[in-house]
């Protein structure tokens, strides 16, 4: 695998792909999956996140958590740019099948087919799903 | 090969840690090297010594520190994830004045990074969860 992968000040550094899968509330899987891209940023790595199924919902534009009781962390999401992460995908098929478009979302995304994600995810060294 | 093991699930709920746990050891029993297990979101309560199942049921906590304890293996539980669901370790205690302690032998507590850093170092992370 070594060869396979590019040597920058003596690290390696790998593809990671954070697969981000859930609603942002409900459960917690959008926050603390949020909380692991934060520390990847430390690492140098050549990472990018992806958003698919109900995980599109975690880039939904004017989100209130007020009658829920829970933090609303979705600004964090455009703060990723500051970490150097800016690489975002989000699947074509999740968006139109919850009838949202890109201008729903809060940040810039590149929106990629099923198919096209599918193979973005091949060529990944590392995929987390949350 | 070179494996890292994300567990995301807690016990007796999930199969994750079950199927984690089988993987773990029929991968050591191949001749692979397990690098490390990281427990995330509620795969925390793992790490438990509280845990005390109907005696004709498996241990899941047990048999993780057992395996640690054969294979010299590095069990780490999130530590931000462990505090939200008070898995404590002896240190931890003092630091925040608690009662007790339930962190179970051979699991240590430790940062995000270390979920990151396995990416880095193993050739394959596997992830259990939901």
């Amino acid at each position: 695998m070594m060869d396979e992968m590019d040597m920058e000040e003596g690290g390696v550094v790998k593809k990671f792909m954070f697969v981000n899968r859930k609603a942002p509330h409900g459960t917690i899987y959008a926050l603390e999956g949020l909380e692991v891209v934060l520390i990847s940023a430390a690492f140098d790595q050549d990472v990018s996140l992806a958003f698919c199924d109900d995980g599109v919902y975690e880039l939904k534009k004017g989100q209130d958590t007020k009658g829920i009781g829970v933090k609303n962390f979705s600004p964090t999401y455009r703060a990723l740019e500051g970490y150097d992460i800016e690489k975002l995908y989000v699947e074509k098929e999740s968006l139109e099948a919850r009838g949202l478009t890109e201008d729903d979302l809060l940040v810039d995304v590149q929106v990629l087919s099923s198919a096209e994600l599918g193979a973005l995810m091949d060529e990944q060294d590392v995929v987390i799903s949350f | 090969m070179k494996f890292g093991i994300m567990v995301s699930e807690g016990p007796y709920t999930h199969q994750a840690s079950d199927s984690a746990y089988n993987f773990a050891k029929a991968a050591l029993e191949k001749g692979h090297e397990i690098y490390r297990v990281f427990f995330y979101h509620d795969g925390v309560n793992n790490g438990t010594a509280f845990t005390t199942p109907p005696q004709d049921d498996r241990n899941i906590v047990n048999r993780w520190s057992e395996l640690a304890q054969q294979h010299n293996l590095d069990l780490v539980v999130c530590v931000a994830a462990a505090q939200r669901r008070g898995i404590v370790d002896a240190d931890e205690q003092k630091r925040h004045g608690k009662s007790g302690n339930n962190l179970a032998p051979g699991f240590r507590i430790s940062g995000l990074g270390q979920l990151v850093e396995a990416g880095i170092q193993c050739d394959r992370l596997v992830t259990f969860g939901d």
